[in-house]
């Protein structure tokens, strides 16, 4: 029952998120509408419901297993990426390097700028 | 004989949506529990398997991607309140969250330009075709919004899905290697890059490392996805890709 209510809670959401998109031409997908409109109330509610904590922690527990039919879709474009599979992986691998490295360092330069002052500011 | 049964038993199943989500519920456990015995190395990683499984099987048997997709359709939909679900983590990170806002701001804003601008560049200056540039430039984000945003700048939807997977699987390969060179320590700021690099698949691998770089993961992913769906088809414009 715990699973029904939460995923009856995820989807009443979700849709409520998809309404809002189409009634106000938002060029954000649904989903993340939902996810927006479910984190206010959370935050005005002050916690979370058993069975909504369950069952999100369920679907987030194995979000992996909701990428593969999109990756199997690889198969109806192998044509194009048999032809462009260079300029595709170099792009993705370099990009994924180069993202993962500067978000990094950008996080860890501000957060130890911002502490640093933090503390100057305490001194005084 | 055997072989013929077989077959015709293959042909009639394939045409119900039962055998695509099957195939991909038994593929991805079969998948995991290797991944589990390799003690999660990152290059067994369990999409990458399990995607790797179904390709070789349904090329093997002549099966329509269509034909599987009819089933494995109702995975997919999962992702949509999967998506809405991350409003669960996020809300239980709030107090570091409010410590950490400015880092987190900057940084997700950086790895949303650098995500999409590098690959779209990198790609052009190896001759890719338009299509396939716009199809690239939202490959860190969560799928259903990567796919959205494809869809809106003029790139192939599917093919956009197919890069976001394959974004998601080398972040999770690479990630915490590239980590441990930088000397990056802080399971909130892994967590971040992870999340607006590889999306989902960079959320599940960042679980396995520790809850907090999950939950910051899995919060810079819906931040991302929020923000992308708003950067993405301005930068790409302002960048000459787009009209």
């Amino acid at each position: 029952m715990d699973i029904l209510i939460g995923i009856t809670i995820l989807l009443v959401y979700q849709l409520v998120g998809e309404s809002m998109v189409l009634l106000l031409e938002w060029p954000v997908p649904g989903p993340v509408v939902g996810m927006l409109l479910l984190f206010l109330t959370l935050l005005a509610k002050g916690r979370i419901g058993a069975q909504l904590l369950s069952t999100a922690n369920g679907l987030l527990s194995h979000l992996s297993l909701l990428f593969v039919p999109a990756g199997v879709g690889v198969l109806v474009h192998i044509d194009m990426i048999a032809d462009e599979w260079l300029p595709i992986l170099t792009a993705l691998i370099l990009s994924t390097l180069v993202t993962l490295a500067l978000t990094a360092l950008v996080m860890k330069w501000i957060h130890h700028f911002t502490s640093q002052e933090g503390k100057t500011h305490g001194r005084r | 004989m055997a072989a013929d049964e077989f077959s015709s038993i293959w042909v009639y199943l394939s045409a119900t949506p039962l055998l695509g989500l099957t195939l991909t519920l038994v593929a991805y456990i079969s998948a995991y529990a290797l991944y589990r015995r390799s003690e999660y190395n990152p290059f067994l990683n369990p999409v990458a398997v399990s995607v790797a499984l179904l390709i070789l099987l349904l090329l093997g048997t002549g099966t329509r991607y269509d034909d599987y997709f009819a089933g494995a359709q109702f995975v997919h939909f999962l992702l949509g309140p999967a998506t809405v679900a991350l409003a669960v983590p996020l809300y239980q990170q709030l107090t570091r969250l409010r410590a950490l806002l400015l880092p987190i701001i900057v940084s997700l804003t950086t790895g949303i330009c650098v995500a999409a601008t590098s690959a779209v560049i990198i790609a052009r200056l190896l001759g890719a075709r338009p299509a396939t540039l716009l199809s690239l430039a939202p490959k860190s984000v969560t799928a259903p919004v990567a796919m959205g945003i494809a869809e809106r700048i003029g790139g192939l939807p599917s093919l956009t899905a197919v890069l976001v997977v394959t974004t998601g699987i080398i972040g999770a390969v690479v990630g915490f290697k590239i980590f441990a060179i930088l000397g990056i320590t802080d399971d909130s700021i892994k967590g971040i890059a992870m999340g607006v690099t590889s999306h989902g698949i960079g959320t599940a691998r960042a679980f396995q490392i520790s809850s907090e770089a999950g939950a910051f993961s899995g919060l810079a992913m819906a931040l991302s996805a929020m923000a992308s769906a708003l950067l993405l088809p301005w930068l790409m414009s302002i960048l000459g890709f787009t009209q």
